[in-house]
């Protein structure tokens, strides 16, 4: 809450690094828009640099024997390319490009939030509902492209008699129709709890150790606090790799619309 | 008690309710995962397969338990 000292919140604030300028608008304050470099901004530029020079340096010196460098890189790509094998079908390898950038810049960005003080792009639904938008009307566009009017046969489950489809047809629209909801809530609000948690906690020993003899106990919330570090690294490449899942999931349906 | 104080005993109460929720999504994923190891200790074989089933399902049954963090969040901060 606002009132109080600690603010678990305030982690997530934007703030402008430096002011680029006021596009359009009719001169009066507050019209337009107004673009600015925020640390968001930074951290983005970031993790896309720190993901380019590992792809770059890793697979500069093609060697028969593989480095450290090269072995990881080669890894993050197999486990990938496996997922989607297994996941969204052969076909759906010409989608490889897309869900390895989407994992990569989301395990990169989550495991850059978890430095103290640094920011955390994927805590912010602009960007995750940004990400689980271009997913979505990719499915659309690609299943509309390659199926016609087939690919609405993916509201129709075959073999289900007719008066059972009155209601099931309304339930599978409103399920497509929720999915980019559901794909960035979820990051998103990992992400964001994750972190809230974490503060919370160590708001907690602060309090604690204020509290004279009695602020020995301050060491078990900052265990707990240890303990969920540990978590939230867990989460951030779990949550990458469940986004990446499901990218593959709905690929799928864009590929093979028929139930 | 003034409108003000009334507000924000309504906004905590509510954020309280809505986290209610989330016991529902933590017995999902319980059963989703204790159902998953019972069938990969009987089949060990074809464990490894299911694991991106059982994420995807994990995942599904999760966003429930988000979506009341997420109401929760919004009574406390953004109403």
């Amino acid at each position: 809450m606002a009132e109080q000292p600690i603010e678990p919140i305030h982690q997530f604030r934007i703030n402008n690094l430096f002011d680029i300028g006021t596009f359009g608008g009719n001169g009066t304050p507050g019209s337009g828009t107004h673009l600015a470099f925020t640390n968001s901004a930074l951290f983005m530029v970031l993790t896309v640099g720190l993901i380019m020079a590992f792809l770059i340096l890793g697979s500069s010196r093609r060697a028969i024997v593989p480095t450290r460098m090269q072995l990881m890189t080669e890894m993050s790509y197999e486990f990938i390319a496996n997922m989607v094998r297994n996941t969204a079908g052969t076909e759906g390898m010409k989608f490889f490009p897309m869900v390895f950038s989407l994992f990569m810049f989301i395990l990169v960005a989550n495991l850059f939030g978890m430095f103290p003080y640094f920011f955390t792009v994927t805590s912010h639904i602009i960007v995750t509902a940004m990400m689980a938008l271009l997913v979505f009307f990719t499915v659309i566009i690609y299943g509309v492209y390659k199926n016609g009017l087939r690919f609405l046969k993916l509201f129709v489950p075959s073999g289900i008699p007719w008066p059972v489809l009155i209601a099931v047809v309304p339930i599978e629209i409103i399920s497509f129709l929720s999915r980019p909801l559901s794909h960035s809530l979820r990051l998103f609000g990992n992400i964001l709890a994750g972190h809230i948690v974490l503060k919370v906690f160590g708001g907690m020993v602060v309090a604690l150790l204020g509290a004279g003899a009695w602020g020995i106990i301050a060491i078990a919330p900052f265990g707990m606090a240890v303990a969920l570090t540990g978590l939230e690294f867990l989460v951030a490449a779990l949550q990458a790799f469940v986004f990446a899942v499901l990218t593959c999931v709905y690929l799928h349906d864009a590929i093979h619309p028929g139930h | 008690m003034d409108p003000e104080a009334a507000k924000l005993m309504g906004k905590l109460i509510g954020a309280g309710i809505a986290c209610i929720g989330m016991g529902g999504a933590g017995v999902g994923v319980g059963v989703i995962f204790g159902n998953y190891l019972s069938g990969a200790l009987r089949n060990p074989a074809a464990a490894a397969s299911q694991f991106s089933n059982l994420i995807f399902g994990f995942a599904v049954t999760e966003a429930l338990g988000i979506f009341s963090l997420v109401i929760a969040f919004l009574l406390l901060y953004a109403v």
